[in-house]
């Protein structure tokens, strides 16, 4: 009964709520946890279905929020949920926080994940973590405060104090995800939440635990704090949020392409593109352009542009083959969403190339907007 | 000696999780794993040859920058290193 009291007197808020945020929002939820906060300013997509399990078949096209929303008091309507339709940004992060107890990480990217962490740590906050990339994932709790039972736990810059340069971040969609994962990752995370807030066994501070879903092998590793850490060492140097975009040498002001999201709306404009129209003009025109899909073999299966003469080459492989490529063509690339063709387009253009675009929002955007009976992934 | 690779860095060692590279200190099984893949080489370490900020080394369960003699830190047959990187993946693709 009492740790029960403690939950309902929680306040816990999950940013993102898709594939980490689903289940852990679910199981929250129905283990009475009183106020719920959950931040996220997306559309649900057929495309999460498979892993995103809060939002059903018939949630497609509603904002994710609505559609959590409804789950969860569908699964507890005593729960009060606390509605943030934004995303999470320095000037935005602190306000939200100040109202909750413990902040979950179910976000997709390395900006993000440093402002969490970095908030967390200036407000005294524990931070959930876990985080996925095809069949592992990582779990720990960082930035964990000091209390009569222990001591403060590192935090995420403890454990890496940089973020990777955006070149050598890689794409789950090179290889798929699989579904289940966040799954499993995102019941760790709500496993350590309700210990955290009933006080109950060991919490996973100071742990990095690895989940390799292929072997099915949990490993741990002991995580030690960093008396250097800029934000939470003895000599501070990280005393107010910064632009995490720029940290993660994101955004128009570090010169690199890549954003930190897949998402189509977030893409950047820096880049020479082309919208799904003009490039379904042109190639009605008969106009000389080649197309270069970028994806993987397996993604090109499901759909591709192939009648119009698309030439595949997967993202890692066009530095090899760039002598199919040729320099004084017109080139058209494209990926899923943008984010691979955006890094390729960079790539080819350092080499030389000069007449290469990027194709903004990629396949799943002309699936949108020119050839509804594409599937879409 | 055993280093497990995970999925991140397999692309760059013919897909394998775990390699054998023999070596009598931490740093000498780095330089045979990074031999037989030099690939790997420019994941792990930037220019300057220091171990890249978002990738750890693990001897066992300990994070090789705490072990006091780091990267020359003796190894037994029994050792396993482990090379985690960091990943953010979590709710979009």
């Amino acid at each position: 009964m009492q740790g029960q009291l403690k939950l309902k007197a929680a306040r816990v808020l999950c940013v993102g709520a898709g594939g980490l945020g689903s289940p852990l929002a679910m199981y929250l939820a129905a283990a009475g946890v009183g106020t719920l906060g959950i931040v996220d300013f997306d559309v649900v997509d057929a495309s999460n279905l498979h892993r995103q399990v809060i939002h059903f078949t018939q949630d497609v096209g509603r904002p994710k929020l609505a559609s959590a929303e409804e789950k969860v008091h569908g699964i507890n309507p005593n729960v009060t949920v606390r509605k943030f339709e934004t995303r999470l940004t320095s000037a935005n992060a602190l306000e939200i926080f100040k109202d909750f107890h413990v902040v979950v990480d179910g976000t997709d990217n390395f900006p993000t994940r440093y402002l969490i962490n970095d908030a967390c740590v200036l407000s005294g906050k524990p931070n959930v973590y876990g985080s996925i990339f095809r069949f592992e994932g990582q779990a720990s709790i960082f930035a964990a405060p000091k209390t009569t039972a222990q001591e403060a736990g590192p935090c995420y810059r403890c454990v890496y104090p940089e973020p990777p340069p955006p070149g050598m971040v890689p794409s789950c969609a090179e290889g798929g995800v699989l579904g289940i994962l966040p799954g499993l990752v995102g019941l760790i995370q709500a496993t350590e939440t309700i210990k955290l807030i009933t006080g109950l066994g060991e919490p996973l501070i100071g742990r990095l635990l690895l989940v390799d879903a292929l072997a099915m092998r949990f490993r741990e590793m002991k995580l030690r704090k960093n008396p250097d850490c800029p934000i939470c060492g003895t000599n501070r140097t990280i005393t107010k949020l910064i632009d995490y975009e720029r940290f993660c040498g994101l955004g128009a002001t570090a010169g690199r392409p890549e954003k930190s999201t897949e998402k189509p709306d977030t893409m950047p404009n820096a880049l020479p593109e082309m919208t799904v129209e003009e490039l379904k003009s042109k190639l009605d025109a008969k106009e000389n352009l080649f197309v270069l899909d970028v994806r993987e073999p397996h993604e090109y299966q499901i759909c591709n542009l192939g009648d119009y003469g698309a030439k595949l080459i997967p993202m890692g492989d066009v530095q090899k083959r760039q002598q199919e490529l040729d320099p004084e063509q017109h080139i058209v690339v494209h990926c899923r969403s943008g984010v691979r063709s955006a890094k390729v387009v960079d790539f080819l253009r350092q080499q030389g190339f000069e007449k290469v675009q990027n194709l903004a929002g990629g396949i799943l955007a002309w699936a949108d907007r020119i050839d509804k009976t594409m599937p879409k992934y | 000696m055993k280093i497990y690779l995970p999925t991140p860095l397999r692309p760059y060692a013919d897909k394998r999780s775990v390699v054998d590279a023999p070596g009598a200190t931490i740093a000498e099984a780095m330089r045979s794993l990074t031999n037989q893949y030099p690939d790997l080489k420019g994941y792990i370490y930037s220019d300057d040859g220091n171990v890249r900020g978002f990738v750890n080394i693990y001897l066992n369960d300990e994070d090789v920058r705490y072990l006091p003699a780091k990267m020359n830190s003796p190894l037994h047959d029994s050792d396993t290193l482990t090379i985690m990187p960091s990943i953010a993946g979590g709710s979009n693709r």
